[in-house]
């Protein structure tokens, strides 16, 4: 059987570490046997951040999923989503993305230009099977902190159905995982995410 | 949660770890007694999971000061009996090598290994190195896990082999192995013994005596190899086409030729105890191999060992062809030997040994991807966190430079502020090397008065750095009168890694709190006047620096404001820009803000024509509010529940 096959894609300190981590947990509280391959390091600081997220039955899969092979990219930035498809996705392919972007170094310093917005997302719709736009820094804020926006993408994703991921479970994995304050605010983000999605579903 | 599953007893059960996170549980499992280590990625997370649970555990767990201390520590544990394990980055094994290469000629006691994570693709280093070719070298056993699970399975072993032949035990990981999540069955834990003792029998000597005992340890090695349950070989038995392969290229090995259809006409043979080579186990399997195919990392090391095993065997093995990244067959992510190894590397050296090409793309979706403008898309360079300390401590010593005018010149190291090199840190760095490295070079270049040197030298420096390894290189400046300014970049942290504690933070490695060893009372126990000053004011910064290059001897200047991206540091304001007082590009600024200064939060509004702050990346460091030439920056304060 093949794996399924999820790439977080993002800039650094977008979270996409505890994203990938909550992700593969949850899948394999499906009974999956699950790998993660992160390029983290000195990407933190700012540079282009993917996670693979493998599951199968079986066999742990390799760390890194061959490209032309992702089933889904979980996109916290537009423009890296689209690196992303073109390199590793197919006509298969589905989206769920945050439409924020994150400017890079080259784009301020007016040596480059970024994409307008409706053209990047326009572009991902031409690429991917189906694409699901979900305001994820906005429903972070509403939940209490921008930062918060990987558990709402990971709430979207979740309400998407594309996976076989029970929404209690991720709620109770989020309670081994965090306390407090973040643990109130990880389960709302999350919430807000997956109704997000599933209202338009 | 990790952690949580790091800690448990609980044998049978399925969990998720870090590939960092399983080596500390495999030494867990074989009774750890102790641990000491050196943060460098991508091995720094195995001390930090050992540290938060060594006072629960009953071991002892430290961030040293160095890799070489931080291995004789281990040596010592050894040495009283007790299992020691010490961990390092492949940078961190050249500075604790004098140290091992002494180790393997005395040999150890209590089982002892070393985990050395290397980083092929340098994904977070400067160079990217094989450290299977030092570990040749000191003559010690080394394995190779090719998945998560198996680095647990490994580290628990590889204490056992330890004891065995009595020499430290070198486990390598890469980057898809520490930095990799999979699927673990826990074992049971085993708690350290009460029993360290220095036996007043033994002696732990290094003389040229025990060179000869080194070679018969590496013979029982062997031997040990041969049996080792981490190597195995499938497909059909008679299939001459072999595709050796070690560490997380086994994974991809075997995808390939099942992506391929190759099942039935490829044989992979796995290898986890890659020196010194399995002789017998290797030869059985070369037998009836015509064409064999190396797929390893980073350098051709397998295929230069398994092909000098055939060239003394050549008669009983007949003509192989051997294909890697050596012959040329085998690509790197760069050239053969360069870059990591990806699965599509994979895939294409598969394929070609078959004939066959894997394209999982339709040919629309290929001919939609080609007509992108994908090499128009803006790059992502690395830049310094919105509010970094360093930004500014940079912008500060490349004004004062420009001031004093005399073409000083500026060296680095390693940890963020390596980024100084870059657009972000205003291309001030001229040299990067090891760590410490700097202060070496500036004592260098301080003495070059003589042969007519006139400019002046500042040698920049992480505070986790001043410990590990500028102290000698001050000393040497101090001794010797070199007109040098060292600049300690001091974030409270070692940040690059991860936020390790060093001696300044008043933290061990398990969170208790310790007597910190502040930077300036060491400087000025050696004489070196020494100053502090918080970098985020950045007139005073350029002050401070533009006054002391003028003086003579060695001096240090501490910059320190924490990390912005440490729990403790709060977020309180942050900037925004005016917009009735922001003129654009009618000020005559040149944008400089964004362009000139350029911290990620200063973006540039497209429709207003203005530089706007954003909200979601701004940390309140304020330095714009200081620099904007309008003075159109102020502090907006956040109530603390709407960030």
């Amino acid at each position: 059987m093949q794996p399924v096959n999820v790439v977080i894609a993002g800039v650094g300190g977008q979270g996409n570490v505890v994203a990938s981590e909550i992700l593969a947990t949850a899948l394999a509280a499906c009974g999956y046997r699950v790998s993660v391959g992160e390029t983290f390091g000195a990407s933190q600081r700012g540079g282009s951040v993917m996670s693979h997220v493998r599951a199968a039955r079986g066999e742990t899969p390799g760390p890194l999923i061959p490209k032309g092979l992702v089933d889904i990219v979980v996109g916290f930035e537009p423009l890296e989503t689209l690196r992303i498809i073109a390199d590793y996705g197919r006509e298969t392919t589905r989206v769920v993305v945050n439409p924020r972007p994150v400017y890079p170094l080259a784009v301020q310093a007016g040596e480059a230009s970024y994409p307008d917005s409706r053209d990047l997302l326009e572009t991902l719709g031409t690429l991917a099977a189906e694409v699901t736009v979900v305001e994820a820094t906005e429903l972070a804020r509403r939940a209490g902190d921008v930062r918060a926006q990987n558990l709402a993408m990971v709430g979207a994703l979740v309400g998407t159905g594309w996976l076989p991921i029970r929404p209690d479970a991720v709620v109770r994995i989020l309670g081994e995982r965090f306390a407090d304050e973040m643990l109130r605010l990880n389960r709302e983000a999350f919430r807000l995410g997956l109704e997000d999605v599933r209202q338009r579903v | 949660m990790s952690l949580h599953a790091l800690g448990t007893d609980a044998p049978g059960q399925l969990v998720i770890l870090s590939g960092n996170e399983a080596i500390a549980r495999g030494a867990l499992e074989a009774g750890l007694g102790y641990a000491a280590s050196y943060p460098g990625s991508p091995s720094s997370e195995v001390l930090g999971s050992l540290g938060a649970l060594a006072r629960a555990g009953g071991f002892y767990a430290e961030w040293s000061t160095n890799e070489k201390v931080a291995m004789e520590g281990a040596a010592a544990a050894s040495f009283a009996g007790v299992r020691a394990m010490t961990v390092m980055k492949a940078d961190g094994l050249n500075v604790a090598l004098d140290a091992l290469t002494s180790l393997a000629y005395s040999g150890t006691k209590g089982g002892m290994v070393v985990v050395v994570s290397d980083d092929p693709g340098a994904h977070s280093s400067t160079k990217e190195e094989d450290t299977r070719y030092l570990v040749r070298a000191c003559h010690l056993p080394l394995l190779e896990p090719a998945t998560v699970e198996e680095a647990k399975e490994m580290t628990r072993w590889a204490f056992d082999l330890s004891e065995a032949v009595g020499l430290p035990v070198v486990l390598r990981s890469v980057t898809r192995i520490s930095h990799a999540r999979g699927s673990v069955t826990l074992g049971a834990l085993r708690p350290a013994p009460r029993t360290a003792r220095y036996d007043l029998n033994d002696r732990f000597i290094t003389t040229s005596l025990f060179h000869q005992v080194l070679h018969q340890r590496i013979g029982q090695t062997r031997a040990r190899f041969e049996q080792a349950p981490f190597n195995s070989c499938e497909g059909p038995a008679a299939a001459p086409r072999l595709v050796i392969a070690a560490g997380p290229s086994f994974t991809y090995a075997r995808e390939a030729v099942r992506l391929l259809g190759l099942g039935e006409e490829v044989r992979v043979l796995k290898l986890g105890t890659t020196w010194p080579l399995p002789e017998d186990f290797l030869g059985a399997h070369l037998k009836g191999a015509r064409e064999v195919l190396f797929l390893e990392e980073i350098e051709p090391f397998l295929e230069t060992e398994v092909k000098s095993y055939w060239a003394q065997h050549a008669a009983e093995l007949g003509p192989v062809t051997f294909l890697g990244k050596a012959s040329g067959h085998v690509a790197g992510a760069g050239a053969p030997g360069v870059g990591e190894l990806t699965p599509e590397i994979a895939l294409r050296a598969v394929g070609a040994l078959a004939g066959r090409e894997f394209e999982p793309r339709s040919e629309a979706f290929a001919r939609k991807v080609d007509r992108l403008p994908l090499h128009d898309l803006p790059p992502r360079a690395l830049a310094f966190c919105p509010g970094c300390p360093h930004r500014a401590s940079f912008w500060a010593i490349k004004a004062a430079l420009e001031l004093d005018g005399r073409q000083g010149v500026v060296l680095g190291d390693i940890g963020c502020y390596t980024l100084g090199a870059m657009q972000t840190g205003y291309f001030t760095l001229k040299t990067v090397h090891a760590m410490g490295s700097g202060v070496g070079l500036a004592s260098g270049f301080g003495k070059l008065d003589l042969l007519g040197f006139t400019q002046p030298v500042v040698a920049v420096v992480g505070d986790s750095t001043f410990y590990h390894s500028v102290i000698p290189a001050l000393v040497n400046a101090r001794y010797n009168d070199a007109p040098v300014l060292v600049v300690v970049l001091d974030n409270s942290t070692t940040a690059m890694t991860g936020h390790q504690p060093h001696p300044g933070t008043g933290r061990h490695a398990t969170g208790d709190l310790a007597p910190a060893l502040p930077i300036e009372a060491i400087a000025r126990g050696l004489g070196v006047p020494t100053e502090v000053q918080d970098p985020l004011r950045v007139d005073e910064t350029v002050e401070s620096v533009y006054r002391l290059l003028k003086t003579d001897g060695a001096k240090l200047l501490i910059l320190r404001s924490p990390c912005v991206l440490l729990p403790s540091v709060k977020r309180l304001r942050r900037a925004a820009v005016d917009p009735a007082r922001c003129i654009g590009e009618a000020c005559g600024c040149g944008r400089f803000c964004n362009r000139a200064f350029s911290c990620p939060a200063l973006v540039w509004d497209r429709a207003l024509e203005r530089a706007r702050v954003d909200d979601v990346l701004c940390s309140g460091c304020g330095v714009c509010v200081d620099l904007c030439p309008r003075q159109a920056i102020a502090f907006q304060e956040l109530a603390s529940c709407s960030r």
